[in-house]
């Protein structure tokens, strides 16, 4: 069964050939390549947009297979850039603080060091002291497990409260949004010991690799990118293949009638609720290098909420509707607000997009809804009902 | 014969009213066996006593050779003791295949680990198979179950109950809303499946009782009014009052 999986779900292989042929192209056309037809701005965009696809398939696991509306997905991607971001900054610090005590006459002493590091990094906060919650910053080992495990943590102890207590439905929404504003709200404390709202910045900058480019590193991280991308999709494709594919579906459809049947509905929520946890956190970790800045904000709820409203756009409950959602969604949004969209002059009010654009996104979701709830990815099974009749 | 199941001196009130009044009724451990009666009788009450939905306030529901009290188990562990129950109406996958709806029910285990991990023991095929050969699927095994007839949702259903392999079916109303075709081969399932296992049918239809052509119990107001094959409960001169003579 393991060998047919992909048989099952063809969209894998014209996925990763879709992607490969994609990577491909905006390598050789990259900056690092001697190109400038792809600039290493838009390549960050494009990168940041792949992880922007992978929590989005996370999120489609989750919600669009298993009907559990989380509006705490993001939470985990932040928690999952926080993770590395910490490690990124200690470490480039810790340099830069290294360079700049050598001129000393003494050697600067461990303490002297630590402290140094310390008033750079908490300064702004009005702190010299390293907070508990930095214990692992200096190991990038450590700060990579964290990636995955602090989000698998919180999405373990969270989902077991609420799945063992059978809340469902918009309850579960409502309380995986009050997680994601109480993680949020918490983040913004300067005492928090992540630098309240000032977030952790820097972060495209990797230590020991400074005298790679910016136009060389991005370009690796678009690989990396591409990568988990694509590995996401096989991971997430071969665990829906057969039966326990069948049981997570059949828990949307009828969670009641599977507990009759014997299985322990609790269990399977748990573990796709965690599961997705972790893959988000590690599309996170992927996402914030490239963006070089995360911030309190990046995990309020309306991130979340987004991640909803592309799946949706995109189209529940297929892979590939996930990642659409997302690309076109998150391009379109970044091309509206960035101001590159054309004013509309109506003679009487100047139609402005980067005001717009928010309303125009909300009746798009409302439409969708209403209409097209099987979203953009409905439109491929317009295409294979129509190749059936053809024949 | 051994007994399966055994229901003693059980009464139920609800706000007063006795639902169930002092009732008793044994199974065997193979046996098809209909129950009878007009509506208020308390068969779906009983049902739901035996299927754990509902506690008793007085009596005894032992359950196999280790004589079990069934009072004590919650819900998933009736099910998984090995009593499978059929509601009224068909609930199935409809999203899904029959293949895959049947692949579920079947008797394996059911952590989440195993599934992702233990794919598909070999016998899956041929456990399907058998299950849809019975109910009459096998051709429709690649079929969405939605598309299936309101019917053949019913086998499903049953098939589903079968391929848990339960010791003990309990159905309510197969028959309601099915066509005179369909009613035969409904018949014809559950007297194969009564071979290897105690069947328990609720009915109001007398034709489609008379096909299963198996001892019947006669309910009334809670307890039992007339046991025995279905001529000798319908020359019963109070089942003739009560249920029949209306």
């Amino acid at each position: 069964m393991e060998r047919t999986f992909i048989a099952k779900n063809p969209s894998v292989l014209w996925f990763l050939l879709g992607l490969s042929v994609f990577t491909v192209l905006v390598t050789i056309f990259s900056e690092a390549a001697g190109s400038s037809i792809v600039s290493t701005s838009f390549l960050k965009t494009l990168g940041k947009t792949l992880c922007l696809c992978l929590v989005a398939i996370a999120m489609d696991v989750v919600w669009g297979y298993c009907g559990i509306l989380s509006l705490g997905h993001f939470a985990f991607f932040g928690i999952g850039g926080y993770a590395i971001g910490m490690w990124l900054m200690y470490d480039r610090t810790k340099d830069i603080v290294i360079g700049s005590l050598e001129n000393n006459i003494l050697p600067p002493t461990p303490d002297e060091v630590t402290n140094a590091i310390g008033t750079q990094i908490f300064g702004v906060v009005g702190s010299s002291e390293f907070p508990l919650i930095w214990a692992f910053s200096h190991s990038l080992t450590l700060q990579l497990f964290a990636v995955i495990l602090v989000p698998g943590v919180l999405a373990l102890v969270f989902g077991w409260l609420a799945f063992r207590s059978r809340v469902t439905g918009v309850y579960l929404s409502i309380l995986t949004q009050a997680m994601t504003l109480a993680l949020s709200l918490y983040l913004f404390q300067n005492d928090t010991g992540l630098r309240g709202n000032n977030g952790l910045s820097g972060l495209q900058n990797i230590p020991g690799l400074e005298a790679v480019s910016q136009a060389t590193l991005s370009l690796w991280f678009f690989w990396a990118s591409a990568f988990a991308l694509g590995a996401g999709y096989v991971f997430f494709a071969w665990m829906l293949a057969g039966k326990f594919g069948s049981v997570i579906r059949a828990i949307r459809d009828n969670e009641t009638r599977v507990r009759f049947l014997g299985y322990h509905v609790e269990s399977y929520k748990l573990f796709i609720f965690t599961t997705t946890a972790m893959i988000a956190g590690i599309a996170g970790a992927l996402y914030y290098p490239q963006a070089g800045i995360i911030n309190p904000a990046e995990i309020a709820p309306i991130a979340s909420i987004y991640l909803a409203v592309w799946v949706a756009i995109g189209g529940r409950g297929r892979l590939y509707g996930a990642v659409i959602g997302a690309v076109f969604v998150s391009l379109m949004s970044s091309w509206f607000t960035g101001g590159s969209a054309p004013d509309i002059n109506l003679g009487l009010y100047l139609f402005k997009w980067t005001d717009w654009w928010l309303v125009l996104l909300g009746l798009t979701f409302v439409g969708v809804t209403l209409f097209f709830p099987k979203g953009i990815g409905g439109l491929f099974d317009l295409i294979s009902n129509y190749r059936e009749k053809q024949q | 014969m051994n007994t399966l199941l055994e229901v003693s001196g059980v009464s139920v009130h609800f706000d007063g009213f006795k639902a169930i009044n002092n009732l008793s009724i044994q199974i065997g451990e193979v046996e098809l066996r209909a129950i009878i009666g007009p509506n208020g009788a308390g068969k779906t009450t009983f049902m739901d006593i035996v299927t754990g939905n509902t506690k008793p306030d007085e009596g005894y529901v032992i359950w196999g050779k280790k004589s079990s009290s069934l009072l004590d188990m919650n819900e998933s562990q009736i099910a998984q003791a090995g009593i499978g129950r059929k509601f009224q109406k068909p609930t199935v996958f409809d999203e899904q295949t029959v293949r895959e709806n049947i692949t579920m029910a079947l008797k394996n285990p059911r952590s989440p680990f195993d599934l992702l991990f233990n794919r598909a023991a070999p016998d899956t095929e041929d456990r399907v198979r058998a299950v849809s050969d019975d109910i009459g699927l096998t051709d429709a095994l690649d079929q969405l179950s939605g598309a299936l007839s309101h019917g053949q949702k019913h086998w499903l259903e049953i098939g589903m109950l079968l391929a848990q392999d339960p010791r003990l079916l309990l159905v309510d109303e197969p028959a309601a809303g099915m066509s005179a075709t369909e009613r035969e081969q409904t018949t014809d399932i559950l007297v194969r499946a009564a071979k290897t296992r105690a069947v328990v049918v609720v009915e109001h239809d007398m034709e489609f009782v008379r096909r299963l052509n198996c001892k019947v119990t006669v309910l009334h107001q809670g307890s039992v009014l007339a046991e025995g094959s279905l001529d000798h409960v319908t020359k019963n001169q109070d089942v003739i009052d009560v249920y029949l003579g209306r």
